[in-house]
């Protein structure tokens, strides 16, 4: 072997020749071929593989949406039409991508879910953590941007409504909306700037997910029971073991999202998006789309619109910061008797948020939309890091493959568990 | 403490998150139908997941549009050809078509020009601009009808209902000058005339008797077909591709267990 090869361990001459240049196929067989997996995942762990090929979907779909679309203020809403009616297969790629923005936030957000339940965001897997509050962040400005490129009422008064939120700013806000708008109003060069920004941040987000990935496979993966594989008994290769559990996980998703698309193509969006933009004419309601509503909702619950502009980025922003508020050493919550159950309820919280960001801004919404907002704080604020002080977690399991191994029944006596480790 | 017990709830979560996540959305429509009247239920040939359309209906349908709703309203994003879809023949078509005047130009001399029209024009609009369509309507814009059925809640049924919702104005309601009373529209003033006000005002070409209920049910179908062209074509793939779906779930989840077996 010439001197500065790689010394791979594949035996076709092609396949060996490129890997000794550029070892992308030992790689990938280190990442995601022989790869030591928790073997005790349950399908919440499906859902990091679905987002990734969600975005491969939506890249997909957008490129050729993009060869059709216009990006002008007078043929946009006409040009997404031609689409639907004109361009070969157009209805279904703009449908899928379209439905597959909801399907992104879906996924996305049990993802966000899993990780907060099982504890995935505490020491050492903060900074995996924090790349994916990111991808959340450019995922919401991408669907955000992507709505108002149809440019029917709603992607008009939406656009107008979220960018006025930067003139709360003190001194500069007024200066950040005339940037954004690329002038006075929202017009032609805020829906070309739209539409610019629109194409790159999912090559942005795909650069960071690369980046969350990378960081996963230091760390190596959380899982349902929260303590970290003890040795290869509690492991298993991720291929075929995870790849085909995450298959069958596809699949199931691919279903859901094939009868939004071909079935209620619009039942997630707003009939107002089929009207096309008038500058003249306020809708009744403007509503966002469903994913932004718990948002929204914290938006509007501030009587004061910096206040509100503030607590509504807060209350992304607080994510960033969540393995610092919670400082209990055990990561699953199936071992946190209190902290469940107030988790539990937060996630229920969430949904009336979302409830409420769909409605008009009038009683009794208001006042629950506060209630519901204080809880979303105090959640994160004043009970995960007094539980951290006062909550006594069950007795963790001594090791992955013990449980496991005995068919996820009822774990041995007290006498063989260990207290909780002190991390 | 019951490992299983924990999992059950788990699962609990997920489900109720599912569930819960379209009913909190489902409530977005009905709240705003909660503002005017609930629209009628009408029965369509397309309702539902499978429904496809009736082209006996269709072709009535447009021959409403034709004689009665385009007069004012333009129906811009569909083209004569387009008709081929709802069983008319290309020389039908063709002659559809040509009994328009398409304006064109500007020809070799810089002057623009009708000519009668062709199958891959659009409909033609009735008024030349906004303005002019205000000016005719007593200030009033009578909005394109391509995507009407998918930019209102309720679909064909509000515009079913709609049609049929004119009707002497409560007690105590005053309707401003050139305005209508209507039961469905939202603020139930409307400017818009009673469009199809009575029995046999379209001869139907296939001597279907023209009821009220009738013509409004045809166009209302009609509009449904021009705002969802590809209705049917989605439908009819979505099945294959669910039931495609469905057998390649049932063929992976085996190969899972197969796979798991040996670490289980």
């Amino acid at each position: 072997m010439a001197s500065g090869l790689h010394e791979s361990s594949f035996t076709n001459p092609v396949v060996r020749w490129i890997d000794q240049r550029m070892p992308v196929f030992t790689m990938m067989q280190k990442e995601y071929g022989t790869f030591p997996t928790p073997r005790n995942f349950n399908y919440f762990w499906n859902f990091g593989a679905l987002a990734m090929i969600n975005l491969m979907i939506m890249i997909a779909t957008g490129i050729f949406l993009a060869m059709n679309y216009t990006a002008h203020t007078s043929l946009a809403f006409d040009s997404v039409e031609r689409i639907m009616r004109d361009v070969n297969y157009g209805w279904l790629i703009r449908y899928v991508h379209m439905n597959g923005a909801s399907m992104f936030f879906i996924v996305v957000l049990v993802h966000v879910w899993r990780g907060m339940y099982y504890g995935s965001y505490k020491a050492p897997r903060e900074l995996l953590w924090i790349l994916g509050v990111v991808i959340f962040l450019l995922m919401m400005a991408t669907a955000f941007m992507g709505y108002v490129l149809p440019w029917g009422q709603m992607s008009f008064w939406g656009a107008t409504v979220i960018t006025n939120l930067f003139s709360a700013i003190p001194l500069v806000g007024d200066s950040i909306v005339t940037l954004l708008w690329g002038g006075f109003s929202v017009d032609n060069p805020t829906l070309n700037r739209f539409f610019s920004l629109h194409y790159l941040l999912p090559f942005v987000i795909a650069g960071v997910v690369f980046l969350h990935v990378a960081a996963l496979h230091i760390t190596g993966s959380n899982n349902p029971l929260g303590i970290e594989p003890k040795g290869p008994q509690d492991t298993l290769p991720f291929h075929p073991y995870y790849t085909i559990k995450d298959s069958v996980g596809i699949v199931v998703y691919l279903i859901v999202f094939a009868f939004l698309v071909f079935f209620t193509p619009n039942y997630l969006g707003h009939p107002d998006n089929y009207i096309p933009a008038n500058p003249l004419s306020t809708p009744a309601h403007i509503v966002p789309e469903w994913y932004f509503l718990p948002f929204y909702a914290i938006l509007r619950a501030v009587p004061n619109k910096l206040g509100g502009v503030l607590m509504m980025f807060g209350s992304i922003a607080i994510l960033f910061v969540l393995p610092w508020l919670d400082r209990s050493p055990v990561r699953s919550m199936r071992f946190r008797p209190i902290a469940r159950w107030l988790f539990l309820l937060w996630t229920v919280n969430f949904f009336v948020l979302m409830y409420c960001g769909g409605m008009p801004a009038e009683e009794p919404y208001v006042t629950v939309s506060r209630f519901a907002t204080a809880y979303y704080f105090g959640y994160f604020l004043v009970i995960l890091p007094l539980l951290a002080k006062i909550e006594r977690p069950l007795p963790l399991p001594e090791s992955i493959a013990r449980p496991v191994l005995r068919g996820g029944g009822p774990l041995p006596g007290a006498a063989t568990a260990q207290p909780m480790e002190k991390a | 403490m019951a490992l299983r017990s924990l999992k059950a709830a788990a699962k609990a979560v997920t489900l109720a998150a599912t569930l819960a996540l379209p009913l909190a959305l489902g409530a977005a429509p009905a709240a705003r139908a909660a503002e005017g009247v609930a629209v009628p239920d009408t029965k369509f040939s397309f309702d539902g997941l499978f429904g496809t359309f009736d082209r006996g209906e269709l072709q009535r349908g447009f021959q409403v549009y034709k004689e009665v709703c385009s007069a004012c309203h333009a129906m811009h994003l569909v083209a004569y050809r387009n008709l081929r879809e709802i069983g008319l023949s290309e020389a039908e078509v063709a002659a559809v078509a040509a009994g328009y005047q398409i304006p064109d130009g500007p020809n070799d001399d810089g002057e623009m020009f009708e000519r009668p029209g062709r199958a891959s024009d659009r409909f033609r609009r009735p008024f030349a601009n906004d303005a002019a369509a205000r000016a005719a309507n007593n200030g009033a814009l009578p909005p394109d009808l391509s995507l009407m059925t998918k930019a209102r809640p309720g679909g064909a049924d509000y515009v079913h209902a709609l049609l049929m919702g004119y009707e002497a104005p409560p007690e105590g309601v005053t309707v401003m000058e050139g305005m209508h009373y209507n039961k469905y529209f939202p603020g139930h003033q409307i400017a818009m005339a009673p469009p199809i006000s009575s029995d046999g005002q379209v001869q139907y070409a296939d001597g279907t008797t023209a009821t009220v209920d009738r013509m409004a049910t045809d166009v209302s179908a009609f509009l449904a077909w021009a705002a969802e062209p590809e209705l049917e074509t989605r439908r009819a793939m979505g099945v294959r591709i669910i039931l495609f779906l469905v057998i390649l779930g049932g063929l992976t989840y085996a190969v899972k267990r197969k796979i798991w077996a040996r670490v289980h």
